[in-house]
């Protein structure tokens, strides 16, 4: 029988990212002598140490962790907002078969950012601009990935519009006028516009009223469904995770302390600390 | 003891660094060149940068024509002649093909300029992009990348908005296929004149203290969607009420009197000139 294997779309290895020089005690292998992530003698933060993970095409990865676990800086560099300290990332693209994307030139991160990305952050403020149309908005992401044709980024602005329940009458109005929902929403059709095999959320569903939360969950998961898209989500809410991701991984103080589905996660956990945050599930 | 004025009022040092600059802004066609803006006997944001231009280029052969948005008597285009020529005693001119360095606000003139000369561009805000990014280290860097989706983008909500891009003048370029350029506040219908210009444009932006250039034929491109072809001022079917001229940049007028609307050359030294080899020996010609 052939054997099938898959092969992951995104592949992260080894990344840390510290904030300060490090020094000889903290620079050893497993860091031995670190509280919690700063060091002591140097005074160096690793906000992540030796993260390696793999998307595979199709999936969601969840990420939770307390506050200040490094699941936010994680995820920026990932999408490139920071630079790593050290650390591989692979893309199983044509375009980007064999390199190593945390090497690559700035031109070249904005390339993989507008033609291969999309990110939905937190904070509308941080992925809108609050002063441009809301279908402007949408068509920023198809500009930067080479999109001359007005009509057609148009129509396909509208079709997102459709996909996140925005009333087109409300297209050309700035998302500054709109509920956070809302804007969640237009964050997340312009993360989609440029149909991007990889989506990032961090934390979407943070500040949210329930019924409005749910509405965004069911929208990603469809999206999920009827796109293929893979995505990596960030949350500190083990609710949106359950309902989300197929894998979760556990970071904890700059490190991942667990991984495995979700379910086993949830059901099973090992690590002290996941077990702590499970059981706090109220 | 009264001491004399120096040539061109800026001392040579000065006049060094901004032909430095300048030079600087050619071999990099479109960029925009940091320089030390001097303190000029004029506000800021009344055409100092392109007086600072003027003064480190002009020389004892030089002719100088300044324009005011068209018009050669504006008391802005008066008052930097005067100050030229009383600190260099050079001749000035209203004749663009007379002159050998034209310094203007906001238009570029009707008779296509020569290989001799060099117009000399005010320029209130050199940055296309600021608009959309207010952070200077991040136009910078967007630059550096030519990442010029901001540009786009703004022509974009303005064709959602308005259905057609609305800006009147200072419409994008891209200059030489690298670098999107504010082209000052000239309006849409002088952009094409910028194409492959025979002479040196050099533009300066006094408060921003910032100098660029478009060598001669470099190409230049307004910016424009694949399906919202750029366009200029459109003035077919009307004509000059003084010289008849057609093809020109036209200023509207209406008048009260007679309740009509008409128009008139705005290059006010393009029109003088035709209706002398009309033969029309007094030349009235109203200013707006």
């Amino acid at each position: 029988m052939q054997q099938f294997e898959e092969r992951p779309l995104l592949k992260v290895e080894n990344l840390t990212k510290q904030y300060g020089p490090g020094c000889g005690e903290c620079s050893q292998p497993g860091r031995p002598g670190l509280i919690k992530n700063y060091c002591p003698s140097c005074g160096t933060v690793y906000a992540c140490s030796d993260v390696s993970l793999n998307v595979y095409p199709g999936e969601i990865l969840g990420i939770v962790g307390e506050s200040g676990s490094g699941k936010s800086t994680l995820m920026q560099c990932l999408y490139f907002d920071q630079d790593v300290t050290s650390g591989m990332l692979t893309i199983d693209d044509p375009e980007l078969a064999g390199e190593n994307l945390f090497d690559v030139s700035s031109q070249r991160k904005r390339y993989i950012r507008n033609h291969k990305y999309g990110m939905v952050y937190q904070n509308p403020v941080k992925g809108l601009r609050m002063d441009f149309s809301s279908i402007s908005n949408i068509a920023e992401k198809q500009i930067a990935a080479g999109g001359r044709h007005v009509g057609k980024m148009q129509s396909a602005g509208e079709r997102l519009l459709d996909v996140v329940s925005i009333p087109l009458f409300r297209m050309k109005e700035e998302p500054r006028n709109f509920s956070g929902g809302m804007q969640q929403r237009v964050q997340i059709a312009k993360a989609l516009s440029n149909d991007p095999p990889i989506l990032f959320l961090d934390e979407v569903t943070t500040g949210l009223d329930l019924s409005v939360r749910a509405a965004v969950i069911d929208l990603i998961k469809q999206i999920q469904r009827d796109l293929g898209i893979s995505m990596i989500v960030v949350s500190h809410d083990l609710a949106v995770i359950r309902m989300l991701a197929d894998r979760t991984l556990v970071m904890l103080n700059g490190r991942v302390i667990e991984s495995g589905l979700t379910d086993q996660i949830l059901e099973d956990p090992n690590h002290a600390y996941t077990q702590q945050l499970v059981y706090s599930l109220l | 003891m009264r001491a004399e004025p120096q040539f061109a009022f800026l001392d040579e040092g000065s006049k060094k660094e901004i032909r430095r600059a300048t030079l600087k802004a050619v071999a990099i066609p479109g960029y925009q060149v940091p320089f030390a803006s001097r303190e000029m006997p004029m506000a800021r944001g009344w055409g100092t940068g392109g007086l600072q231009l003027t003064c480190s280029l002009v020389g004892k052969e030089d002719v100088l024509k300044v324009i005011d948005q068209g018009a050669d008597e504006s008391v802005n285009a008066v008052s930097i002649k005067k100050l030229v020529q009383a600190t260099t005693g050079i001749p000035v001119t209203e004749r663009t093909e007379e002159a050998t360095l034209i310094q203007s606000r906001h238009r570029i003139p009707e008779i296509p300029m020569t290989k001799d000369q060099i117009l000399v561009l005010q320029v209130p805000m050199p940055e296309p992009l600021r608009k959309y990014e207010k952070k200077e280290s991040i136009t910078k860097r967007l630059h550096a990348e030519s990442e010029y989706s901001g540009a786009w983008l703004m022509l974009f909500e303005q064709i959602m908005k308005y259905g057609r891009t609305t800006t009147g003048a200072d419409h994008p370029v891209l200059v030489n296929g690298r670098y999107v350029m504010a082209p000052s506040p000239i309006p849409r219908f002088d952009n094409q004149k910028m194409d492959h210009s025979e002479a040196l444009i050099l533009l300066g932006a006094g408060r921003e203290k910032k100098i660029y250039a478009v060598p001669p034929y470099t190409e230049i491109r307004s910016l424009a969607f694949e399906d919202h072809p750029f366009k200029g001022e459109d003035f077919s079917g009307k004509c000059c009420r003084f010289c008849g001229a057609t093809g020109v940049f036209l200023d509207e007028l209406y008048i009260e009197e007679t309740g009509v609307t008409e128009y008139q050359c705005n290059d006010t030294s393009h029109c003088a000139d035709r209706l002398e080899r009309q033969g029309e020996k007094e030349v009235h010609h109203a200013t707006v």
